[in-house]
């Protein structure tokens, strides 16, 4: 369990672009009717993504009222759940640094006082210019490709302080590099070429 | 002998191929599919039975005997879930399929929800996996274009398969927490009985089954629940997808066969253990939530369920963490007991609160500054959590610890005396 409030400073109001509304619609009617609540996870999603990564008081509201649940049904949700970033993260960028214990083993503490280091001592804090935000997480699943982060949507895999800082300098300078594994191998493949499947990976190219 | 590339299912891993529905085909993929629904619900079931497939989510329970507990006739709507919230820490095989063989999942999934008479299939992705979900709804587009499914497709079995996703939390994982996230609550696992299989999803009959487990499924159908069953060890069969993280020289996601030696695995696909082999400390063979095994225990080691749980342990998903002997094993642990405080979902008091408290013991331990005496009361502590939780995280939580005290209790007994002498040093 983690603790986890609303952000004291909260907009007057959400709504859902004209866009997001008939997405909305169409992803309510992928349950059975009468279960529209089930969609309440994939609606808070897109209106965190349309509010600048972090959701709002107003648009818990909004879509509770959408799915005819109550307020605080919605709001249980939308505190249980620990990727919806209920205070403002940084504009470029939000790292989510995975800490578990494959991670740990190759070295992501080293990438965490990197973050600790260039963004803000403290996870869940924008830095100076509010350009970056950042938290430890646990386990992304991508175990074998650690350490690993999560910005937005991509990840960057094997990385090192270095690589790591190099990513960050992609996003400053809004020319984010290559997601992935950030030592060019493919996928979860091992480093020295496939040891299974080679006429696969040949046949490929 | 080793397992050759002719018997392996994930023949698109690592996406060096094409992952669309013209590369999956040329794979295999979607070739007679018809003629393995015209088996008959029953037929199919029997044939995933025969082949001995155990559940890949965790668990080991067979799949072709879980299929069968779903009602033949009832008046609602039966479901097919496919957990893909793979969080387990050490886990990450599920990914592989849905961004490169998303195909396999898709199919798997239409023939799994025939047999048991199901005409819906969700598919609960971790938030977290936004590429793989794109993926593999983009791939489920192209099968709805090209008639595999959908109302009145080219098998005959009207069939929808339905992407959602979470948002980050491991709870939803286990399969109740899933189902109550899917309708649309807070992931706190359900009392059990009613099973799902009764009472499920939308209170409907639904069966839960990891991703890996149905992705197997055409080809178990297609080649034969023998030649499925050739593989591994009675009781442990097929082939699997395994994951190695840690130190080893080169980590990797590689299908193996089942019961394959933990040594033949790592020096085969991830260049051995960094430092050699005599360097290994121990083993975490399932997954975090598995004990760990000492580098004793590991001489001749083969990974399957049953070996591992004679040696109180486990295969879970088959995700290998090794640790050398540059290791921290209290530290490491104590990493893995904040994951499960951070992720109890809060329900069961013993969880709630006996993680957090696990965990701080656990950093008093890696500093040194516990007492001997805690370390009998940590162990005492981890057995009134588990087995007194409505869900298994509690004992997932509680079995790491144990696993710990059970083989490094030597370690942390040093680590406490090394403290004490320097307190001592320091007073004088």
């Amino acid at each position: 369990m983690s603790v986890r409030r609303l952000d004291p400073n909260q907009p007057a109001s959400f709504a859902f672009t004209s866009q997001n509304e008939a997405w909305a619609k169409a992803t309510i009617a992928q349950y059975p009717p009468g279960k529209q609540a089930s969609a309440v996870i994939p609606l808070l999603w897109r209106a965190q993504e349309q509010h600048a990564g972090w959701l709002p008081e107003p648009a818990i509201r909004v879509v509770a009222d959408m799915l005819g649940m109550a307020y605080i049904r919605v709001y249980e949700v939308a505190t249980f759940y620990t990727m919806f970033q209920l205070s403002p993260v940084g504009r470029k960028a939000h790292v989510q640094v995975c800490g578990t214990t494959p991670c740990m083993l190759r070295g992501a503490e080293a990438l965490v006082a990197v973050c600790r280091e260039r963004i803000h001592p403290e996870p869940h804090h924008l830095s100076s210019d509010g350009d970056f935000s950042w938290e430890e997480v646990e386990c992304l699943g991508a175990c074998a490709n650690a350490p690993m982060v999560q910005i937005w949507k991509d990840t960057y895999e094997d990385l090192t302080p270095a690589s790591f800082e190099k990513v960050l300098h992609g996003f400053s300078h809004g020319a984010p590099v290559k997601p992935g594994s950030q030592i060019g191998r493919q996928a979860s493949c091992p480093t020295g070429g496939p040891t299974t499947l080679k006429d696969f990976a040949k046949a490929a190219k | 002998m080793a397992l050759q590339d002719k018997d392996r299912i994930f023949r698109n891993l690592y996406g060096f191929q094409d992952w669309k529905l013209a590369g999956a085909k040329v794979r295999g993929a979607w070739d007679g599919t018809k003629a393995l629904i015209e088996k008959g619900h029953d037929g199919i079931i029997a044939e995933i039975k025969n082949s001995g497939l155990r559940g890949r989510g965790g668990a080991g329970f067979p799949t072709g005997l879980k299929w069968s507990f779903m009602p033949k006739s009832d008046p609602r709507p039966s479901y097919l879930v496919i957990n893909a919230d793979e969080s387990e820490p050490g886990s990450c095989k599920d990914r592989e399929i849905m961004r490169h063989d998303p195909h396999l999942l898709i199919e798997g999934a239409l023939l799994a929800s025939f047999a048991m008479r199901a005409h819906t299939c969700y598919t609960y992705v971790r938030g977290e996996f936004v590429r793989e979900r794109e993926r593999l709804e983009a791939a489920v587009a192209e099968a709805y274009a090209a008639k595999l499914i959908g109302k009145n497709n080219v098998h005959g079995w009207d069939f929808d398969f339905i992407v959602h996703h979470g948002a980050g939390a491991y709870i939803c994982g286990e399969e109740t927490a899933l189902l109550e996230s899917l309708e649309g609550k807070k992931g706190q696992p359900r009392l059990k009985p009613p099973f799902p299989a009764n009472t499920g999803l939308y209170g409907a009959p639904t069966t839960v089954n990891n991703v890996e487990s149905i992705a197997v499924v055409p080809d178990i159908l297609r080649r034969g629940a023998t030649w499925f069953a050739g593989f591994g060890k009675p009781n442990n069969t097929g082939t699997k997808l395994f994951q190695i993280s840690g130190h080893v020289e080169q980590p990797c996601v590689v299908e193996e066969e089942m019961g394959i030696a933990l040594r033949e695995l790592l020096e085969r696909h991830a260049g051995g253990v960094r430092g050699g082999w005599d360097n290994l400390l121990a083993v975490i063979p399932g997954g975090s939530s598995m004990p760990c095994l000492p580098a004793s225990l590991c001489q001749d080691l083969t990974l399957d369920f049953d070996t591992l749980s004679k040696l109180k342990s486990g295969m879970g998903t088959a995700a290998v963490i090794v640790m050398d002997k540059s290791t921290d094993i209290i530290a490491a642990i104590r990493r893995i007991a904040y994951f499960y405080k951070h992720e109890s979902c809060g329900q069961c008091t013993p969880c709630r609160e006996g993680c957090g408290w696990m965990w701080r013991m656990l950093r008093r331990m890696e500093l040194g500054e516990a007492s001997k005496s805690e370390i009998d009361l940590l162990a005492d502590m981890t057995t009134k959590i588990e087995g007194h939780t409505i869900c298994a995280l509690g004992d997932g939580a509680a079995w790491p610890v144990q696993g710990l005290l059970r083989h490094f209790r030597g370690v942390i007994e040093e680590r406490i005396d090394r403290h004490q002498a320097a307190l001592q040093l320091a007073a004088e």
